[in-house]
């Protein structure tokens, strides 16, 4: 009777659970198409695209450029982030609420108005299509995801621990690395991630503050649906989405195999 | 509160007279603590706080002195039916989220957990997938002599093209924001007591009733929650609309966009984004007045 009557939940679950993952697998055969165009079913098969992804200066370049800008904000932001996280969770300081919301603000205003905020100061600050421009930029945009899980790995810290090292004789920096930092470490990465993937992905202030010379993946990607129909688009949808779900799913299965 | 506690047990009051200097030197790291904040603000404000004041600046200096720009938006023709749309748009793809999310968020609580994991690992994946490559997806799924395309024609529907009409933009939008609205669902009603419903049921309630009086009340918190988020995403979205929609249908961030980058009107562009952040503000207090009242019941049902 029960069971019955969860059949069409079940039913209803596994239709949006396709919803959410389906439609984008389409790129992966998409990838291994032989024409110049987005047709689906491709008619034919190549590895045309696979290869000028990595030789084409352009779409590699822009790769490059991704992951290099997105390591440096990874850096920046976790730095930042775990420094604020501290101040943030530790004193007591007037117009700390109001530090607080302005660090999140970023992630809360609509991200359009971001966009064109930003490239306009940049424009009078000469930042746009600079490195620093994107690190400045990207920075604010995964400084909340940091901040997030690192205040809430600090405000479950036990700190009678970092008393007992204290007690033990370890002087503050020593405390700090031995005891404090493994034990907020968890916290720490999976901002640091959060942090990577944002700079990573982000599309909207990218599209404003880029320069031919200097273009994030994410841009190159947006510039090929739209002025000109380039199916390299597939094989770098496809690297990226094999790449992040591996990435995903790899501790998941050496998790399991370790507990087999 | 963890924080509050723990900073009290560790205070100077707290500190015993013999530890003289430690005394002393307590207060002194509390304020140290307290500038590391320093780095982060500096940041913030040069790449947020500053650009933002400047729009607001220049959005009644440029191109002259005054509110013509907010003005502009009420008699341009444009801004205002665009905005209407956007809201439309905004609000239908919520809905959307909501009646699509909630049963998915509801099964969550009641599958084993090997299944919990994997649909937590289905609503997690777009958050690691490219947010370029699954818009990409839509534009190829919905283009012209496209898989839909073909398959509506199967049907004798051959004369729907999806790629650039609102229907498409809502559903290409509402799997990108889907996430946004089942993990703060699940986190709500994974707390919801389980045998809540059995005892509504054996008092005599009908099951739709139980739901409705006991069940609903208690998610609303969750609701309200992943509400907002959709809310105030779907308000500014750009890539989906740019990408999956057309510039006949477009949203009030393309507007935006089309005003900075085509016509240089940094007034114009800035006038509209502070009248896209009032909405979005009324819209989240609006849905803070409906969430609150049954926040409380929820609370008080939950000590």
């Amino acid at each position: 009777m029960t069971a019955l009557k969860k059949l069409p939940l079940r039913v209803f679950g596994v239709l949006v659970a396709l919803w959410l993952v389906v439609p984008t697998l389409v790129v992966i055969p998409l990838s291994f198409t032989d024409r110049n165009s987005f047709s689906f079913p491709p008619p034919g098969w190549s590895l045309t695209y696979y290869r000028r992804f990595f030789t084409d200066p352009q779409w590699f370049g822009a790769l490059l450029n991704s992951v290099q800008l997105a390591l440096m904000v990874t850096v920046v932001a976790t730095v930042l982030g775990v420094a604020a996280s501290f101040a943030l969770v530790r004193s007591r300081f007037a117009g700390r609420g109001l530090v607080n919301g302005a660090l999140m603000a970023p992630m809360m205003v609509p991200g359009i108005i971001v966009a064109i905020a930003v490239y306009t100061a940049f424009l009078g600050w000469h930042l746009v299509g600079t490195v620093q421009g994107y690190v400045l930029a990207h920075t604010i945009l995964a400084l909340p995801f940091v901040i997030v899980s690192v205040t809430a790995a600090l405000r479950t810290f036990d700190r009678r621990l970092e008393q007992a090292a204290a007690n033990l004789g370890a002087g503050p920096w020593a405390t700090f690395r031995q005891v404090t930092l493994p034990i907020l470490l968890p916290g720490i990465a999976s901002g640091a991630v959060f942090a990577f993937v944002t700079s990573f992905d982000e599309v909207v202030v990218s599209l404003f503050i880029q320069s031919p010379s200097l273009q994030t993946l994410p841009v190159k990607m947006f510039t090929s649906v739209t002025n000109e129909i380039d199916p390299t688009i597939g094989a770098a949808s496809s690297l990226i989405v094999v790449f992040t779900t591996l990435l995903v799913l790899i501790p998941q299965l050496v998790r399991r195999s370790n507990a087999n | 509160m963890t924080a509050l506690s723990t900073h009290a047990g560790t205070g100077p009051p707290a500190a015993p007279p013999a530890a003289d200097g430690r005394a002393a030197r307590r207060p002194r790291t509390g304020r140290r603590i307290a500038l590391l904040v320093i780095p982060a603000t500096v940041f913030v404000a040069l790449a947020f706080l500053v650009p933002m004041v400047r729009l607001g600046w220049l959005s009644v200096t440029s191109p002259a002195p005054g509110l013509g720009n907010y003005a502009k938006i009420f008699s341009d023709g444009i801004s205002l039916p665009i905005m209407g749309r956007t809201l439309r748009m905004a609000v239908t793809v919520t809905v959307v989220t909501l009646l699509c999310g909630y049963p998915y968020a509801y099964l969550m609580t009641v599958v084993s957990a090997r299944w919990r994991a994997v649909l937590l690992a289905i609503v997690l994946m777009p958050f690691w997938t490219s947010l370029m490559a699954r818009n990409f997806a839509w534009v190829v799924l919905f283009q012209d002599n496209g898989p839909l395309h073909s398959a509506l024609r199967v049907i004798g529907l051959g004369s729907v093209h999806p790629l650039g009409t609102a229907t498409g933009v809502t559903i290409a939008m509402a799997q990108v924001m889907l996430p946004f609205m089942v993990l703060p669902l699940y986190s709500n009603l994974k707390g919801i007591d389980r045998r809540l419903m059995p005892a509504a049921l054996s008092l005599g309630a009908r099951p739709i009733v139980a739901f409705g009086r006991v069940y609903l009340p208690l998610s609303l918190p969750g609701m309200a929650a992943g509400t907002t988020m959709v809310l105030i995403l779907s308000l500014g979205f750009y890539i989906t609309p740019a990408l999956v929609g057309s510039p006949q249908q477009s949203m009030i961030a393309q507007l935006i966009a089309s005003k900075v980058q085509q016509v240089l009107d940094f007034g114009g562009g800035g006038a509209l984004s502070f009248a896209l952040l009032v909405v979005a503000v009324v819209l989240l207090a609006l849905v803070g007045r409906v969430a609150r009242p049954t926040t409380m019941i929820a609370g008080s049902g939950e000590s």
